[in-house]
């Protein structure tokens, strides 16, 4: 147990953290730090609850136990107000890009600028043109979300999260589902905009390859545990066979490949069954 | 029968929960109505597509269920020679009871099913947990405008849908059965009752409006995220509804024409 006080320079620290959903312990006392500045990776398997985590950080759940602190303040004891104005200050990425689907491109990188801002329509116009831009679709502004494909809906929804120029980014699964091209576009853009803004990027992420080239620190969580941490090159050489099994998307190792079942010769012969 | 006692506790143990998680959730969308106030153009939006929306439904639905009173009501009336009586006949039903009973039915069914699935999909594609995450509330934003516009719209249906029908009874009544028009009208005139009749129709309608707009927003934000979920939930939406104006329109009438 390390009650130590988060690195000086961490932005988010976990500390102790537990969470269930039901029965299933979601995350089982776990203890994390995000650098300022850097882009840390959350990786693992599906459903281990790596999207979960980046709820409790942005505030939409509670932990059972544990803290969340971000920037100092401790997330879940904030009141409404002062967890609505931290979040002013945190874009997050969702993995459908969350786009108003009644609302054209233009209108949805506008809308947090029109929500917390008094700015002019004129400013506004030029903010959303930069942040568009910036995402290298500012000739897409006026076409609805339907009219645009996964990549480009998940650029546009990174422009509206960095409208309000924030200080961190949460990125939810940024890869799935994505063609080699955009996905390449992507972590180009996560990388670009983490430099040249001086952000703070979380990763959640199971796509090893594209996080593991623009990652600065990767924690493996599986089990709701912390199962591995370090920086990409230091987990590709990892000792730990899972580790090893993640990284390289080996289909059998410490994972089994089958799901639990009885002996399969005895299973085959034992008719009469349905199930 | 153990059994049977443990489902029945389970069921109402969720049938409260869930009870309790809708009334939070209107007192929050009741809460969150004064910041729709400085913004007209939210509400604005959302009385077009509940209300302008549901314009043609309601008309021709009038239209129809007056032309049916007309026609029903003259046979009927004239096996006692009382014919001139159409027109407060189907004013009356329609003022009190049909007006704002299947206008409130048609709108669960038209405006009311539209706002759960169009929340209910909004919750499933991560945009309401998106604008919380924006720091905006997405009670406030989305919820409370389209309820406050459910509000206003129902009883404005309901008037239309009541003047639709006493136009079509009247063109059944003197237009196809030779009925004095003159008769139609002023029988109407002299007979219903401002007070009585058409204030208690206004009540009803904004009750029903009320809590259908409840029930539809609320199944949508509490719906499964999922494409089943939110089918369900618009399913319930249409079912709970309909329970709910006609357990409520038998209650009101008790209480407004029960010591006549």
């Amino acid at each position: 147990m390390d009650n130590s006080a988060p690195p000086l320079n961490s932005l988010v620290s976990v500390r102790h953290l537990s969470f269930s959903r039901g029965d299933k312990k979601i995350f089982d006392d776990i203890s994390l730090d995000f650098e300022r500045g850097k882009i840390t990776a959350i990786m693992g398997p599906s459903g281990t609850g790596k999207t979960t985590l980046l709820k409790l950080i942005g505030g939409q759940l509670f932990p059972e136990h544990g803290s969340v602190t971000v920037d100092g303040q401790n997330v879940h004891l904030l009141r409404r107000s002062e967890l609505y104005n931290l979040r002013k200050r945190i874009g997050m990425l969702f993995q459908s890009g969350a786009l108003l689907t009644d609302m054209s491109v233009f209108d949805n990188v506008a809308f947090p600028l029109r929500e917390h801002t008094r700015l002019s329509e004129s400013m506004i116009r030029t903010l959303v043109l930069m942040k568009l831009q910036a995402v290298g679709l500012r000739g897409a502004r006026q076409l609805m979300p339907n009219e645009l494909s996964g990549g480009m809906a998940r650029r546009i929804a990174l422009a509206r999260a960095i409208a309000l120029d924030p200080m961190m980014i949460l990125y939810d699964e940024p890869f799935t589902g994505q063609d080699p091209i955009s996905m390449g576009a992507l972590a180009h853009l996560i990388k670009a905009l983490n430099n040249t803004l001086g952000l703070t990027s979380i990763i959640v992420s199971h796509d090893v390859h594209e996080t593991s080239l623009i990652a600065d620190h990767i924690y493996v969580i599986s089990d709701g545990r912390v199962v591995g941490q370090g920086t990409p090159a230091a987990m590709q050489h990892s000792t730990s066979a899972w580790i090893q099994q993640f990284m390289t998307g080996a289909a059998d190792g410490p994972v089994h490949f089958h799901y639990p079942a009885k002996d399969y010769i005895d299973d085959l012969l034992s008719s009469g069954k349905r199930y | 029968m153990i059994r049977f006692l443990q489902n029945l506790g389970k069921q109402t143990r969720i049938g409260f929960n869930k009870l309790g998680r809708g009334t939070f959730f209107l007192l929050q969308t009741l809460s969150g109505t004064l910041s729709v106030l400085p913004r007209p153009r939210l509400l604005l939006n959302q009385l077009y597509s509940v209300g302008v929306l549901s314009f043609l439904i309601i008309t021709i639905s009038g239209l129809f269920v007056g032309m049916v009173l007309g026609l029903q009501g003259y046979y009927t009336l004239s096996d006692f020679g009382a014919e001139e009586s159409l027109g407060v006949m189907v004013a009356a039903s329609l003022v009190r009871e049909l007006g704002p009973v299947v206008s409130a039915l048609l709108f669960a069914g038209r405006a009311g099913s539209a706002l759960t699935a169009e929340i209910g999909l909004m919750k499933a594609t991560e945009q309401l947990s998106g604008m919380e995450m924006m720091a905006v509330d997405p009670i406030k934003r989305i919820i409370s405008p389209r309820f406050l516009a459910g509000l206003l719209s129902m009883p404005l249906l309901a008037a239309l849908f009541s003047a639709v029908g006493v136009i079509g009874g009247q063109l059944v009544g003197s237009g196809l059965l030779g009925l004095d028009e003159g008769a139609y009208w002023s029988q109407m005139q002299a007979k219903i009752d401002f007070r009585d009749d058409i204030v208690n129709g206004v009540i009803k309608s904004v009750v029903f409006g009320f809590i259908t707009s409840w029930i539809a927003l609320f199944e949508g934000y509490d719906a499964v995220p999922t494409s089943e979920g939110v089918s369900r939930a618009t399913t319930r939406t249409v079912v709970n509804s309909a329970f709910s104006i006609l357990g409520l329109d038998f209650i009101l009438t008790a209480l407004m024409f029960g010591d006549h």
